[in-house]
């Protein structure tokens, strides 16, 4: 169900933060400025015009609210109406200010080379020239009279605007998909159109809502100053103008229109910290139903782990929508044991492997039946950096760039073991060493983008070993490496495994780099775990289809280059649309009746085999791999 | 008629120079495995070939002619690397395919004269959706945003993007390397497929030998910059002649690790 996925959308997250009391004033405010600015002029515009030479320079009075002024006018008539002219003149020259910004801001990466540099430069030198003199001398060029303003205040906005959205789009313009509508031909205009411009929007709308306040202030100080807007016209800074020289005698009147514009520069301000809350995804999340918790009466059995260092039982992750990435699994783990955990895209193998490090992304919901490590409860006790690490895919994502790659294995010690800083120097230090990285005393005090794809990974593994791991989690942690390099990073977690007897849960969609390391591998299929086997069973011992029909679709370097590889036909299953029957049904084979009608149990096989499958391939009639999935109806035809 | 031929590239950045003076052609219709280890210029060389990178000098000739200073739709496609980076995260994935649409084939863009714009529609929406049930997504999920997907679904993605295309000559730049095997047999198949019926020449580049040599009529070793090693697939992987190239080949983990201890 594609619409639940839009969950996070801007809209629904705007939606969330209007909701919120700073969403509630900033909506109100702005309506009332608009309803002012449309109805003010119709209502009172003659009152504001009405001469009364009856009635020069008085003070506030139930007739005059504010007063009068030296022609007998309503004071408070008149700040209404200046309203309109004010907001007017504000928003155009917010519209100058901000298509130029936006014009020389992303022209830089649709122009030539030369070109491109040449305006980043000049925008360069105007944001160094101070403002407020830019502004007057532009001013000063333009000449007086609101035309003039509205220039002068709207092109002072370009160089400030332009430069933040040059920032924002050379990271995008140098992005893969830029490059790939490039390569696509895509023309210069629909470039921008389609790619640059949806993906700075947030950020410089944000920008933009902020600068019209300074806008809004900074034209009612040209009128102030009588280089703005001129009579018989009169804006908020115009009537301040008029109004100042009586601050004695008449306060509210002149306080009034100033009130005007610091208020109305606040409601932008408003505008802006809402738009935000709701694109730097701070929106307040709404609480959801919170999940259905654990069953109780697994927790009354603590001595059910039997030597296991894992247990998990009826492991589910569950997002918004009904989406069910992992749909309910049990696995354990022994003590020092290697799992290789295998399955193709989207079968839940990484939201596994996150759930049983507590690190499962934001809408994501984790249950349990049991969920122990080392016999604890890991929902209540998560184990992640002392006992239980973790290896990603891109070491870059576990380490900061700014930080010497000594000092952050350090930190890990000192957070999370409560080590002194020597101690956990020369830990590091010690750690760089074991994950063989040549001089380690010289890398520790060095930063991760001075070590290689394959260093940073073994540091990252480094990381993991600062405190006793009893558990490793590699999740496709040689995906990013080049052959050799990953042959390396194999090496060194067999060694490691070997030198700290942990247990290590591998992530891989290769089953040759499963084979390579795991005892024991499990195949998950549609959330599911399939089938659980012994390493040395997957060639030619594996009983579930689907595991042989993974088998036999690796290219090896034997493989007769003469033939078509084994496909899988079709397609797994999207998380929402679980059926009744076996998940891999629609795919298989041998699928009979009773296979679309009820899931199979994963169920003991053979020694230290486990299948889910009411049908399994034995040895005996095992047909070869190759023939387990037909070539004619594969997925591409 | 479009084979790919790279006269003396070099690519330098800064004073580093990734891409060392490579020669290569790409036969028309046959597809060229480009190997080695990570650093060593591999995808540099793609991207220089499409003009992603800043190339010093050399030329890059499509089909005889240079393909140097193009405008438009560049006859060479690239399918990139990293899937997280590679599509728009503010398009839907329908719209990235279709974006990578011939105009004349399926008009998406421009109006075809007296098609009602529904018409053009709807046979845009068929095309996308062609190409992703060819490359295994679901077509209905071609309404939602890349982050929906995962890894490898976005990697497929891209790849029926490039497809879509048409391209003369495809550069597949480690495009399997974050599919599942099961997917991938798929795509290998399905390129090879491609790539037989429209005769289009490909630069394969990957760090998975089996792959290569699966796919490949030749095989072109890169080493620091410098293409170190370029025959037939089965003389350099069988009587490989240079030392990175041996390297690399006794690195490969096999299935059969498994077949021994059993
Ligand atoms: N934040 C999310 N919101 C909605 N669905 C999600 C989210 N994260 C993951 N999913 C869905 O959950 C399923 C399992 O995701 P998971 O990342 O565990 O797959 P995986 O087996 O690790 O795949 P890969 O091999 O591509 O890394 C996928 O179908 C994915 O689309
Ligand atoms: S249960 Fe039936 S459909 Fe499922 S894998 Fe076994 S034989 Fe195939
Ligand atoms: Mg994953």
């Amino acid at each position: 169900m594609p619409h639940q996925d839009q969950d996070t959308s801007l809209r629904h997250r705007l939606g969330r933060t209007l909701r919120t009391p700073i969403g509630v004033t900033a909506l109100t405010a702005c309506l009332l400025v608009v309803l002012v600015a449309v109805f003010g002029p119709v209502l009172l515009g003659d009152q504001a015009a009405r001469i009364d030479t009856d009635a020069i320079n008085r003070g506030s009075s139930a007739a005059h609210l504010l007063g009068t002024d030296q022609l007998g006018r309503d004071i408070a008539a008149r700040v209404v109406v200046a309203t309109r002219l004010t907001l007017r003149l504000t928003l155009l020259a917010a519209v100058i200010g901000v298509g130029g910004g936006l014009l020389l801001g992303v022209a830089p990466a649709v122009v030539g080379r030369r070109l491109g540099r040449l305006i980043t430069a000049t925008v360069g030198v105007l944001v160094a020239f101070p403002g407020l003199l830019f502004l007057l001398f532009l001013a000063t060029i333009f000449g007086v009279g609101s035309t003039g303003a509205v220039f002068a205040v709207g092109l002072a906005m370009v160089p400030p605007m332009a430069r933040l959205v040059q920032n924002l789009t050379a990271s995008i313009a140098g992005s893969d998909y830029v490059a790939a509508a490039r390569i696509l031909g895509v023309g210069r205009f629909k470039l921008v159109v389609r790619h640059l411009l949806p993906n700075i929007a947030e950020p410089s709308v944000l920008f933009a809502t902020q600068a019209a306040g300074g806008i809004l202030v900074a034209f009612s100080g040209l009128s102030f100053l009588g280089l703005g807007v001129q009579p018989p016209e009169y804006d908020w800074g115009r009537l301040l103008n008029e109004q100042l020289n009586r601050i004695y005698v008449n306060p509210v009147a002149a306080l009034a229109p100033g009130a005007a514009v610091v208020l109305t520069g606040l409601m932008f301000g408003l505008v802006g910290e809402v738009l935000a809350q709701a694109g730097g995804r701070r929106a307040p999340q709404a609480r959801e139903a919170t999940p259905q918790q654990v069953k109780p009466q697994d927790e009354t059995a603590p001595d059910g782990d039997g030597g296991a260092l894992v247990r998990a039982r009826d492991l589910r992750v569950t997002f918004p929508g009904g989406r069910r990435a992992v749909r309910g699994i049990s696995l354990s783990i022994g003590v020092g044991e290697a799992v290789g955990l295998v399955g193709e895209s989207g079968s839940g193998k990484s939201l596994t492997a996150l759930a049983l490090a507590d690190l499962v992304p934001h809408p994501g919901r984790v249950c349990a039946g049991t969920l122990r490590f080392d016999g604890h409860d890991l929902r209540a006790d998560p184990r992640l950096g002392t006992e239980l690490a973790m290896v990603f895919q891109d070491p870059m994502a576990s380490l900061n760039p700014a930080l010497r790659v000594g000092r952050q294995l350090a930190e890990v010690a000192e957070v999370h073991l409560g080590a002194t800083r020597a101690q956990a120097t020369a830990r590091a230090v010690d750690r760089l060493g074991a994950v063989r990285i040549p001089l380690p005393e010289r890398r520790a005090r060095q930063r991760p983008h001075e070590y290689s794809g394959g260093m940073r990974q073994r540091a990252v593994i480094a990381m993991g070993l600062m405190g006793e791991p009893k558990l490793i989690v590699a999740d496709e942690p040689t995906t990013a490496l080049d052959v050799a390099v990953q042959q390396q990073v194999l090496d060194l977690l067999a060694e490691v495994r070997a030198d700290s007897g942990a247990a290590l849960l591998l992530i891989s969609h290769d089953l040759a780099v499963v084979a390579q390391v795991c005892e024991r591998v499990l195949v998950m299929y549609g959330g599911l775990i399939v089938e659980d086997l012994p390493v040395a069973q997957l060639v030619g011992g594996a009983a579930h289809p689907y595991t042989r029909a993974l088998v036999g679709a690796v290219p090896t370097m034997a493989t007769d280059p003469g033939t078509e590889l084994a496909t899988i036909p079709g397609r797994p299953p999207e998380p929402g649309e679980a059926g009744a029957g076996c998940p891999f049904a629609p795919r298989c084979e041998r699928a009979r009746k009773r296979c679309h009608d009820d899931a199979p149990e994963l169920a003991g096989f053979g020694p230290g085999q486990r299948v889910a499958c009411w049908y399994p391939v034995d040895a005996e009639t095992a047909v070869a791999p190759a023939q387990a999935a037909s070539h004619g109806a594969e997925a591409t035809s | 008629m479009s084979s790919l031929e790279l006269r003396g590239i070099t690519v330098r950045y800064g004073r580093f120079t990734a891409v060392d003076n490579v020669d290569l052609l790409v036969p028309e219709g046959t597809v060229t495995g480009l190997v080695g280890g990570s650093g060593s210029g591999k995808s540099t060389l793609g991207k220089a070939v499409v003009g992603l990178a800043p190339m010093q000098s050399g030329r890059v000739l499509v089909a005889g002619s240079d393909a140097g200073r193009r405008r438009g739709r560049s006859p060479v496609q690239l399918v990139f690397q990293n899937p997280y980076a590679s599509l728009d995260p503010r398009m839907t994935i329908g719209a990235s395919v279709a974006e990578a649409l011939p105009r004349e084939a399926a008009s998406c863009e421009t109006p075809a004269r007296k098609a009602p714009a529904r018409e053009r529609r709807s046979a845009c929406d068929a095309e996308v959706a062609r190409y992703l049930e060819l490359v295994g997504i679901d077509p209905a999920r071609a309404v939602l945003a890349p982050d929906a997907l995962s890894g490898g679904q976005r990697q497929r993605v891209a790849l029926a993007r490039a497809l879509a295309a048409r391209p003369a000559v495809l550069i597949a730049d480690e495009i399997t390397s974050a599919l599942d095997v099961s997917v991938q047999g798929a795509v290998l198949n399905l390129l090879r497929r491609l790539q037989r019926e429209l005769g289009f020449a490909m630069l394969f580049i990957s760090h998975n030998l089996a792959v290569v040599r699966y796919l490949s009529d030749q095989v072109a070793v890169m080493d620091d910059g410098h293409l170190v090693e370029c025959g037939p697939t089965e003389r350099v992987l069988e009587r490989p002649e240079h030392p990175t190239t041996r390297n690399l080949i006794s690195c490969v983990p096999t299935l059969a690790l498994a077949e021994e201890a059993s």
